[in-house]
C-alpha cells in the first residue's frame, strides 16, 4: 500500500502549531506515538545524560549489553582529572539472569569494579528489564555501600517508566542522596552551584571563569566535570544556577526545600542570555558585595568589545537566512532563537523532544508569524518542515543531521557530541562561525534541491 | 596466554541483538524496521547506526510504557504497524522484539496474525509483508540478531513455486561498498543473484531533492520470494555451524544446495568464493578478477618485508575477525590475539583453520622464535582485550573504532574496519572483501606501518 498524503499523524496534530493559525494551544508531554519514529529516547537515557559527567564515580548499567554499549563515551563531557565516566560498565544480563534474577551478579560486579577503580561513589542504573524481573537495586546498593564505605546509589531509570523527563528526575533523586553529607566550612558567602551544565567541550570551565572574575566561588559542578565530594557539600552554596529546563530543576527544588538554597534559572547560550545570567547573579549578591555589579559590567563590556566586531562579519553573510531548530530541551531553543536573531537570521521552525506547555507558549511569544512550533517530532515531519520552509540551516543532534544533509540543508550540531564550546560569549562566536561555515559552504549549489531551483 | 574472567563487563566488544535485526531489515526494498519495546531502544540504535553510515536510519518503535508492560504490548504494536503502513507506505515491516517484550511474554507472531485478520475484516487486504523475529537482547550479540532476521525474512517470505536460475548470496554484515562489489562480481559472472540483505543503497544513497520516507534500493521482495527455487545459496560465515541460518532453512525446506564459506578476505578465502562461482556458473573467472588477484599477489610480494613478524591484535565480529586473520597470516603478519564479544563456540576452530600451517612463528618481545598460535577468545570485552594486548606488545590493532582508546594507550596504529566506525569518514565505503577489498586493506595496513615508522624516526625519511 502507498503512503497517504500528509506526513502528519492525526494523533499528533495538536502537537504542532503554526504561529498565526488561531489561538495558541499545544499538547505536549504525551507518550510518543507508536510507529511514529520519535526522536526521543527513554528514562534511562535521561538519567544517564545527567549523571554521566560525574567523573570520579562508577556508572554501572544493570541490564543487557545494549544500554551500556550505546552510551559508551558518547558525550563530550570533559573532565579536568579522573575520567572514570568515559568507561562503559554493564552487568550484561543473560537469559539465566532474567530467569533467576541478577541481584547476586550485580553485587559481585559492583564489588569487582569498586575494587578495581576505587571510585568516590557508584551509580547503579536500572533498565527496562530490571524493572520487570524485579531485582531489588536498593538492597544490593545498601549492602555494597556498607561493605565498601562509599555511597552506592540506585538510579531508578527503567526505560519504560516514561520519557527522558522521568530519567532526569531519577537522576536528581540519586544525586540528592549525596547532597548534605559533605563539609561546607570553607565556602564563601558569594558562592554558587552550576546545575544543568555538562561541560561539553569545556563549556562549564568558561562559565566558572566568568564567576571567578566576578568574585563568586563555584562549589559544585552539576554535573559537568563533576566530583562526588563537591556534590556532597553543594548545600553550602548560597545560590543554585539552573540551566537546561528539565534536567536538574528537580534537584534545585529539593535543595531549596531541604536546605533553603534559592535557585535562578539561567542560560549561557547567546549574548543576551549569557549577560543576563551574570547580571542576575551579580544582583543576587550585591547586598553582600556592592562592587560585584560593576565588576560584572566590566566583564561583559570587555567580552562584548571583542565579540561584536567579529560577529558583524558573520552577520553580513547570514542576514535573512532561515533556520530550523529541533533540540532535546526547550530552554536551549529559546536561547537559539535569540542567538539566530543576533546574527540576522530568521527562525522558521522550532521544536523540542520534551518541552512543557509553558515552554511552547513562551516560544510562541518570541517567534515570528508563520513559525512552526512542534513537540516530539519525527523524521517525516522534520523533513517536510525543512523543505516547506526552505531552510538554510537546521540545528539539532546526531539523529537530525542526516535529515538535513540528505535534503541538502546546512547543519549545526548543538547536542552533547559537539567538540567546540557554544556557551558563553566565546561560544556565541563559535556558534556564528559554525553556522556560517555550514550555510556559506559552496557544496549546496551542487545538491539537487538547489539545482532544481536554479 | 590466559585471560582474566570478570563478572562485570567493561567497554563491550559487541552490541545487542535487535540492532543487528534492524540492519538486516534495512537491506530490503521498501522495508521499515520496527522494534517492539521501549522507545529508547530504537532511538539509541538509530543514533549508533547513523553515526557510522551518516545516513537517515528510521527505526519505528511500539513505544511501550509501564502500563503496557503489565497489560501486554499488543495494542501498541498493532497501532505502530498501522501507522507505519499509512505514513511510510512500507512494503515490508520487520518487527524485532527486545528484552522487554520477550520477558513480558508478548507473542508477537500471534499479535501480527490477529492484526492481519483485523485488517482483512476491515477490508484492507493489500498489507505489507510482516516479518517477525525474536531478538531478546540478553542472548547473543548483534550478529545473531542479524542472521536471525535474515532467516526470518526467507522463512516468512520465500517460496519455491518457481525454480529460478539464481544464486542466493547471504553475505552477513558487510559494508555498502562490499555489497556493491559482490553484485559486480556476480554480474560479471553473468549469474543472476539475490543478495540478502542489500543496504548498499539504503544506507549509502545519493543526495536527494526529498528525504524519501523509505530510501530506494534494497533486496526486492519479489526476489526474496524466489529464493526458495534458487540454484544454490552461498552463505558467508565460518562460525555459523550451530546457527539456524537462512541458508540452512533454504536447504532444509526447499532443497537449495548450501555452500557456507568464510567472508572472502585474503587470497585463500576469496579463492574459495571465486572457485565456487566458477563451478556454479560454468564460467571461467573473468579476466578482470584474474588481474585483480595477480596484482594482489604482486603487492603481497612488494609489501612482505614491511609486514613480516608484525604483531596484530584483531577484534570484533567473529566472522570478520576470521577473515581478517586469514588475510594477515598470508602476508606474514602474526595475529597475536583474536578476540570477539560473540560466543558461537566455533571461533577458535575457525581461526585455527585459517592460520594452521601458514602463520609464521611469532617472535616474542625478547626475540624468541617459538611458534605461538594466536590467543583466541570468545566473549571478550575491551578490559580483557587490553589486559592481554598490554602483555603481547602488538604493532597494530585491527577492528572497529571502539578500539581507539587502546590504540592511543599503546601508541600503535588502529586499522579501522567493520562496524562501528564513529571517528573516521567514509565507513560505508570501506571495501573489505574480494581481491580488491584485500588489496585496499593491504595498502591501508602497509601505509599505517610506514607512517608509524616515519613518525617514530628523527631522520625524516622521504623514501620508505
Amino acid at each position: 500500500m502507498s503512503a497517504q498524503g500528509s506526513v502528519i499523524f492525526k494523533e499528533r496534530e495538536n502537537q504542532i502549531h503554526r504561529k498565526g493559525d488561531g489561538a495558541f494551544e499545544m499538547d505536549c508531554n504525551r507518550d510518543s506515538l507508536a510507529g511514529a519514529v520519535s526522536q526521543r529516547a527513554c528514562v534511562f537515557c535521561g538519567s544517564r545524560v545527567v549523571l554521566y559527567p560525574i567523573a570520579d564515580a562508577l556508572h554501572l548499567v544493570h541490564g543487557p549489553i545494549g544500554c551500556a554499549a550505546y552510551t559508551w563515551d558518547i558525550r563530550g563531557a570533559l573532565s579536568s582529572g579522573p575520567a572514570l565516566h568515559r568507561l562503559s560498565f554493564s552487568t550484561d544480563l543473560q537469559e539465566m539472569d532474567i530467569i533467576f534474577g541478577a541481584e547476586e551478579k550485580l553485587y559481585r560486579a559492583l564489588i569487582e569494579l569498586i575494587d578495581r577503580h576505587n571510585p568516590k561513589a557508584a551509580f547503579v542504573y536500572s533498565t527496562c528489564i530490571v524493572g520487570i524481573i524485579g531485582d531489588d537495586l536498593e538492597a544490593v546498593c545498601r549492602r555494597v555501600a556498607a561493605e565498601k564505605k562509599i555511597p552506592v546509589l540506585p538510579v531508578q531509570s527503567e526505560g519504560i517508566k516514561g520519557n527522558k523527563r522521568e530519567g532526569y528526575s531519577a537522576a536528581c533523586k540519586a544525586m540528592f542522596r549525596l547532597v548534605g553529607t559533605g563539609d561546607t566550612s570553607d565556602i564563601s558567602d558569594l558562592s554558587v552551584n552550576i546545575l544543568g551544565d555538562f561541560n561539553l567541550a569545556g563549556e562549564l570551565w568558561i562559565i566558572r571563569d566568568y564567576f571567578k572574575k566576578m568574585g563568586v566561588q563555584t562549589v559544585a559542578n552539576i554535573t559537568g566535570d563533576g566530583r562526588v565530594e563537591d556534590i556532597k557539600r553543594a548545600h553550602g552554596a548560597a545560590l543554585n544556577l539552573v540551566q537546561c529546563s528539565g534536567s536538574t530543576i528537580e534537584l534545585a527544588k529539593m535543595m531549596k526545600e531541604s536546605f533553603g538554597v534559592p535557585f535562578l534559572r539561567v542560560s549561557y547560550f547567546g549574548v543576551e542570555d549569557m549577560a543576563q545570567a551574570l547580571y542576575e547573579v551579580a544582583g543576587f549578591f550585591k547586598d553582600k558585595d556592592p562592587e560585584i555589579v560593576e565588576r560584572t559590567r566590566e566583564l561583559v563590556r570587555e567580552e562584548l568589545s571583542v565579540l561584536y566586531p567579529e560577529l558583524q562579519k558573520y552577520r553580513k553573510d547570514l542576514c535573512g537566512k532561515k533556520a530550523a531548530i529541533y533540540v532535546g530541551g526547550a530552554f536551549k531553543a529559546f536561547s537559539l532563537v535569540k542567538a539566530f536573531r543576533l546574527i540576522g537570521m530568521k527562525v522558521v521552525m522550532v521544536g523540542s523532544q520534551t518541552g512543557t506547555e509553558e515552554d511552547y507558549r513562551d516560544l510562541h511569544e518570541i517567534t515570528d508569524e508563520g513559525t512552526i512550533i512542534v513537540d516530539d517530532s519525527n523524521p517525516l515531519e522534520l523533513s517536510s518542515f525543512l523543505k516547506e520552509k526552505d531552510c538554510d540551516i537546521f540545528v539539532g543532534g546526531v539523529k537530525e543531521r542526516p535529515i538535513a544533509y540528505k535534503l541538502g540543508v546546512g547543519f549545526c550540531d548543538h547536542n552533547h557530541e559537539r567538540k567546540q564550546p557554544l556557551e558563553g560569549f566565546v561560544g556565541m562566536l563559535n556558534f556564528a562561525r559554525e553556522v556560517h561555515s555550514s550555510v556559506m559552504s559552496p557544496v549546496w549549489r551542487f545538491v539537487p534541491r538547489r539545482k532544481e531551483k536554479a | 596466554m590466559e585471560r582474566s574472567n570478570y563478572v562485570s563487563t567493561t567497554n563491550a566488544c559487541k552490541l545487542c541483538k535487535p540492532l543487528g535485526a534492524c540492519l538486516a531489515f534495512k537491506g530490503i526494498e521498501g522495508a521499515v524496521p520496527m522494534l517492539h519495546g521501549s522507545q529508547g531502544c530504537a532511538t539509541y540504535m538509530r543514533r549508533y547506526i547513523i553515526s557510522h553510515f551518516r545516513e537517515p536510519m528510521d527505526i519505528a518503535s511500539s513505544s511501550l510504557g509501564e502500563k503496557h508492560a503489565v497489560y501486554g504490548g499488543g495494542p501498541n504494536l498493532k497501532q505502530g504497524l498501522r501507522n507505519i503502513m499509512t505514513k511510510y507506505g512500507a512494503r515490508l515491516i520487520g518487527v524485532a522484539t527486545t528484552c522487554l517484550t520477550e520477558t513480558i511474554g508478548d507473542d508477537v507472531p500471534m499479535i501480527v496474525k490477529e492484526f492481519k485478520k483485523e485488517m482483512g475484516e476491515s477490508g484492507l487486504h493489500d498489507l505489507p509483508a510482516l516479518v517477525t523475529v525474536s531478538t531478546p537482547s540478553y542472548s547473543g550479540t548483534h550478529m545473531e540478531g542479524f542472521h536471525a532476521a535474515v532467516r526470518a525474512v526467507v522463512e516468512q517470505v520465500s517460496s519455491n513455486e518457481d525454480s529460478a536460475h539464481i544464486l542466493n548470496l547471504l553475505p552477513g554484515f558487510l559494508s555498502p561498498e562490499d555489497l556493491r562489489y559482490l553484485k559486480e562480481i556476480t554480474d560479471d559472472f553473468w549469474y543472476p543473484s539475490v543478495i540478502l540483505p542489500d543496504f548498499s543503497m539504503t544506507l549509502d544513497g545519493p543526495a536527494l531533492t526529498d528525504c524519501e520516507k523509505i530510501p530506494g534500493g534494497g533486496t526486492p521482495i519479489e526476489d526474496i520470494r524466489r529464493m526458495g527455487g534458487a540454484t544454490a545459496t552461498f552463505e558467508f560465515g565460518s562460525t555459523l555451524a550451530d546457527f539456524n541460518s537462512a541458508g540452512k532453512f533454504l536447504r532444509d525446506r526447499f532443497g537449495v544446495p548450501l555452500h557456507q564459506m568464510g567472508i572472502p578476505i585474503g587470497l585463500r578465502e576469496t579463492d574459495v568464493f571465486f572457485d565456487a562461482l566458477e563451478r556454479l556458473s560454468g564460467t571461467a573467472c573473468p579476466e578482470k578478477y584474474v588481474l585483480e588477484k595477480g596484482r594482489l599477489i604482486d603487492s603481497y610480494v612488494d609489501a612482505h618485508k614491511y609486514l613480516f613478524g608484525k604483531r596484530a591484535v584483531v577484534y570484533g565480529e567473529e566472522d570478520l575477525v576470521v577473515g581478517l586473520t586469514s588475510f594477515l597470516s598470508e602476508v606474514g603478519i602474526t595475529p597475536v590475539l583474536c578476540a570477539t564479544g560473540g560466543k558461537s563456540g566455533h571461533f577458535k576452530t575457525a581461526i585455527e583453520r585459517v592460520t594452521e600451517g601458514i602463520a609464521p612463528p611469532a617472535a616474542g618481545p625478547e626475540g624468541s622464535s617459538a611458534v605461538q598460535p594466536p590467543a583466541v577468545y570468545e566473549g571478550m570485552d575491551f578490559q580483557q582485550i587490553e589486559e592481554l594486548a598490554l602483555q603481547l606488545s602488538p604493532d597494530l590493532l585491527i577492528g572497529h573504532s571502539k578500539g581507539y582508546p587502546l590504540s592511543k594507550k599503546l601508541g600503535i596504529p588502529l586499522i579501522r574496519v567493520g562496524f562501528p566506525i564513529h571517528d573516521r569518514f567514509g565507513a560505508q565505503r570501506i571495501l573489505h572483501v574480494g581481491y580488491r577489498g584485500t588489496q585496499s586493506l593491504l595498502d591501508l595496513i602497509v601505509n599505517s606501518i610506514l607512517e608509524a615508522h616515519q613518525d617514530d624516526s628523527p631522520v625524516g625519511y622521504a623514501y620508505m
